[in-house]
């Protein structure tokens, strides 16, 4: 027999347990958690470094003490945690398939689905870089994983390909373990990474930023032995003559996180190019009724702070969705376009009639811009204009949304967020 | 010293077919391979296809062998349990100029007996496969063509001459060879091997063994081919069929395939090199073949790549398979110069080369001989309930190690613990497709690296990713400075 939850949320990693305890707090009954790992908290396990929490508790905390505080509050009635299962499938009558070595493989039937599958790294073969594919080349996350749970130590000798929060944070943990950081090279004319990240993971250490960089040639039969990095022009083509050589036994990729959207694809969920996660309207809910997304399986987040708020958003209206008996808000559908420097909001669909008060509205902006207004406009006309000293593509943006702005917009009405002159 | 009637040297998809089809008989026999496991030179990267036959010249060794394999591949699948897909092939032609060469294609295939070749037009061919690109004028199309998994292929054919029988020798290399009164010696790597007769099946070194046996000089220039693997979002929804281009007004051109795992694989350049380890990648390779896939099929969705990789081909100065015995070196068997249609030929050259050998040695048939061998458990490939069923037996089939394709902890330690199982994170790669998928093992390398440490009795620091000194991780405690 097939079991039934209220809520079934896929990931156990900060969106998911968020969302979990949200829901049960709007009166969600029954509520499954559903995690790949054989425990709860997923990528904050293995980042034991601090900075995690400023904003939602308002104290300085390490990835497992963030997690564990969450994995702490889901315990008790009404939310069921199955680890060491992997979701195979979901569909839009919203049943979820998964497997384990306890269930085997079975079948539940949501009342509403929350994805919260977070986000993976993108790999060197995605980048392309010529040469040979020896062992010693790792993503940051792989890199950090191995050193923080397994206790091994990746190599002796490492360059850094990308400036992402992760690349940064694994400069100075391989520091720490007695590995020589040669650099960090990123072919973008900025860093990816948070400006604290900089600062004291390269910084403090001594660690040069080459901006305008990539990595040209790998070198190496079995284990790497080189690394040849060289300048990119402004089309981010390497400039001949610019090459050099580092010798080294390691190569670390911090090049881009793309949300986890397989399992959403396969069930049809419509996905943005520009974040590759779902294109969802204010209350979070994808283009499939019923089925939800938080966190970096949305878009990828710079603060697991906003991961957990964006969570607690989806639970809430997962709950809702279920006590209403899934009834859809009456009145228009606003699509939101980015332009002029804002490369996606979320959400790319307002319903007025269904609009929290300050609900967010999170974007990221396309390069560093300075004294600029961030503008929000209803078929052409600002309906608000907020000022920003600076933005840069590592932070994530947040504009807080106010329903009167939208009390005129008609059916046929479009939202534009852009940045603008002062 | 130690003394077999066979050497085999050369454990990738020829010397393994050989070695399956010699298990069919009465001796003792013995592969070497220098690599840490089976497949791991140009076997493991090339196009992965089972020509139909149409393009080697008529007449010759290639076209022959071309046809023959291909004929057999389909039962052979069945038989040792590997994916194979007849998806059927087309040439096609991009420039008006070049329909001459399609009609000689069509009619060189026709005489090396490939069935069913048709010549399309543009549209025609447009409407077999939508995503043909719109400078597609002509096709030539060969509804035999087929895809396989080379790494399935050689590892099925590996295990089926285990069990029947065959010892393997890893990370060993031939260093000399002579000949002796009753046969010929070898130095190896792991000290000196006597053998009734030898078979040379070393990919891009084969000249180098031969040039030690014969007075009768051969030469192979290591050619190398680089690809583009596409995610499976791209594969067989982007074609369905394997789109060649017609040689012509644009050059060599390259394919556009699906692979048997979904994926989509374009390429590959030929570019001769000294280096016979030369697997490396270059900027301008990679950016020729996205550029020439382009020509024959619209829209590719080159966001999706998932990897790059180069292959050699163990190319002849002749373009020709060069197998049995030079007339100066009785005893010594070559099946070298094995470039493209290899693959193809794998099976027909193992039948050939071995009835060669049988021939000198005169050995009795092997009574036991099986050849049947059971297919990889993939959980994947399984009905819901079968998979139920097994989880229930078998936990380790419930916990999902690689997501990307799904493969489980049971089938990762089937892959180690059968027999000639893997002993590297590459031959689990080979045998059940961990890390091959879209994150390229960012979140499974870490378990797998345990679960091999596991299973061999080592530490974590000993596991390798393709043997040698290709070690994942050091201790993190005995290496603070």
């Amino acid at each position: 027999m097939t079991e039934r939850y209220d809520i079934v949320i896929i990931g156990g990693g900060p969106a998911g347990l968020a969302a979990a305890v949200a829901a049960r707090e709007a009166g969600a009954g029954s509520i499954l958690v559903l995690e790949r790992d054989t425990v709860l908290g997923g990528i904050l396990n293995q980042c034991i470094h601090n900075g995690f929490g400023l904003h939602h508790f308002g104290e300085e905390l390490t990835g497992p003490e963030y997690a564990g505080r969450f994995a702490a509050q889901v315990r008790g009635p009404g939310i069921e945690c199955r680890c060491g299962t992997m979701v195979l499938a979901f569909g839009a009558g919203r049943t979820v398939t998964a497997v384990n070595d306890r269930q085997g493989l079975f079948t539940v039937q949501a009342g509403a689905i929350v994805l919260a599958m977070g986000c993976r790294e993108r790999p060197r073969g995605a980048l392309n870089i010529p040469g040979f594919r020896p062992a010693g080349i790792y993503s940051a996350g792989t890199a950090q994983r191995l050193i923080n749970i397994e206790g091994k130590l990746p190599g002796r000798e490492a360059v850094i390909l990308g400036s992402g929060d992760i690349g940064l944070i694994m400069a100075r943990r391989l520091t720490w373990e007695g590995c020589r950081v040669h650099a960090v090279a990123e072919l973008m004319p900025y860093s990816g990474g948070l400006k604290r990240n900089i600062v004291q993971c390269l910084d403090d250490y001594g660690i040069p930023l080459l901006l305008s960089h990539t990595v040209v040639r790998i070198e190496g039969r079995e284990r790497v032995q080189s690394v040849t990095v060289a300048a990119v022009g402004p089309d981010r083509a390497p400039i001949p003559g610019t090459e050099k050589a580092y010798p080294c036994d390691t190569l670390l990729l911090s090049v881009g996180l793309l949300p986890e959207n397989e399992l959403s694809r396969a069930a049809g969920v419509d996905i943005s190019p520009v974040t590759g996660g779902p294109t969802v309207n204010e209350s979070l809910e994808t283009s499939l009724p019923g089925v939800f997304a938080c966190g970096n399986v949305l878009h990828v987040h710079d603060l697991v702070d906003y991961v957990s708020e964006e969570a607690a958003a989806a639970g809430r209206h997962a709950a809702a969705y279920v006590r209403q008996g899934g009834a859809g808000a009456a009145g228009p559908a606003l699509p939101v376009r980015a332009q002029n420097g804002v490369r996606y909001t979320v959400p790319a669909v307002i319903r007025p009639a269904a609009l929290a008060d300050k609900a967010p509205l999170r974007f990221r902006v396309d390069n560093v811009y300075r004294d600029k207004c961030v503008t929000v406009a209803v078929d052409g006309a600002p309906v608000a204009r907020l000022r920003r000293r600076i933005l840069t593509p590592g932070e994530m943006e947040t504009v807080p949304l106010q329903r009167q702005w939208f009390q005129n917009a008609g059916p046929q009405s479009r939202v534009t967020v852009s940045l603008e002159e002062v | 010293m130690e003394q077999h009637d066979i050497v085999i040297v050369g454990a990738g998809v020829v010397g393994c077919a050989i070695a399956r089809e010699l298990a069919r008989c009465k001796a003792d026999i013995l592969v070497l391979e220098q690599g840490a496991d089976v497949c791991c030179g140009t076997s493991k990267a090339n196009s992965a296809i089972v020509h139909a036959g149409f393009d080697a010249a008529h007449g010759s060794l290639m076209a022959k062998l071309n046809v023959q394999g291909s004929r057999m591949m389909e039962p052979l699948s069945r038989e040792l349990g590997f994916a194979y897909r007849r998806n059927g092939s087309l040439v096609v032609c991009l420039a008006g100029e070049d329909l001459p060469r399609l009609r000689a294609l069509y009619e060189n295939g026709t005489a090396n007996g490939v069935e069913g070749l048709e010549l399309l037009s543009g549209e025609a061919a447009r409407a077999k496969e939508p995503n043909l690109s719109p400078n597609v004028v002509a096709a030539l199309w060969a509804p035999t063509g087929a895809i396989v998994c080379p790494f399935g292929l050689t590892i099925a054919l590996a295990e089926n001459a285990f069990a029947n029988g065959v010892r393997f020798r890893f990370g060993t290399k031939v260093t000399a060879l002579a000949k002796t009164g009753a046969g010929w010696r070898l130095e190896t790597s792991a000290g000196p091997v006597a053998a009734r007769c030898v078979v040379n099946a070393a990919g891009v070194w084969a000249d180098v063994l031969h040039n030690m046996a014969s007075a009768q000089k051969i030469h192979i220039t290591p050619r190398r081919g680089e690809y583009l693997l596409l995610d499976w979002r791209a594969g067989r929804h982007h074609v369905d069929a394997t789109v060649f281009q017609l040689p012509g007004r644009y050059g060599k051109g390259v394919l556009v395939t699906p692979t048997v795992h979904g994926n989509l694989l374009i390429g590959p350049t030929a570019s001769d090199i000294e280096d016979r380890e030369g697997t490396d990648t270059t900027a301008a390779g990679l950016a020729e073949v996205a550029q020439k896939a382009a020509l024959s099929v619209a829209d590719l969705p080159l966001n999706t790549v998932i990897t790059s990789f180069a292959g050699l081909r163990a190319h002849e100065d002749g373009h020709e398979f060069i197998l049995g015995e030079p007339a100066d070196a009785p005893g010594f068997f070559d099946a070298a110069g094995i470039e493209s249609p290899g693959l193809s030929s794998a099976p027909a050259i193992g039948v050939t080369v071995a009835q060669m050998v049988r021939e000198r040695l005169r050995p009795a048939e092997n009574p036991a001989f099986d050849p049947h061998r059971e297919p990889m458990l993939l959980t994947k490939l399984l009905s819901p309930e079968a998979y139920a069923a097994l989880i229930q037996k078998d936990p380790a089939y419930g916990r999902v190690v690689c997501r990307c394709r799904q493969v489980t902890e049971g089938e990762i330690l089937d892959a180690i613990r059968r027999p000639l199982g893997a002993t590297t994170v590459d031959g689990i790669k080979h045998r059940v497709g961990a890390r091959m998928g879209r994150c390229q093992g960012g979140f499974c390398t870490p378990r797998i690296l345990a679960l091999l440490a596991q299973e061999l009795g080592v530490p974590m620091e000993a596991v390798t990713q393709n043997g040698g000194d290709s070690r994942f991780v050091l201790d993190a405690g005995k290496n603070r400075r």
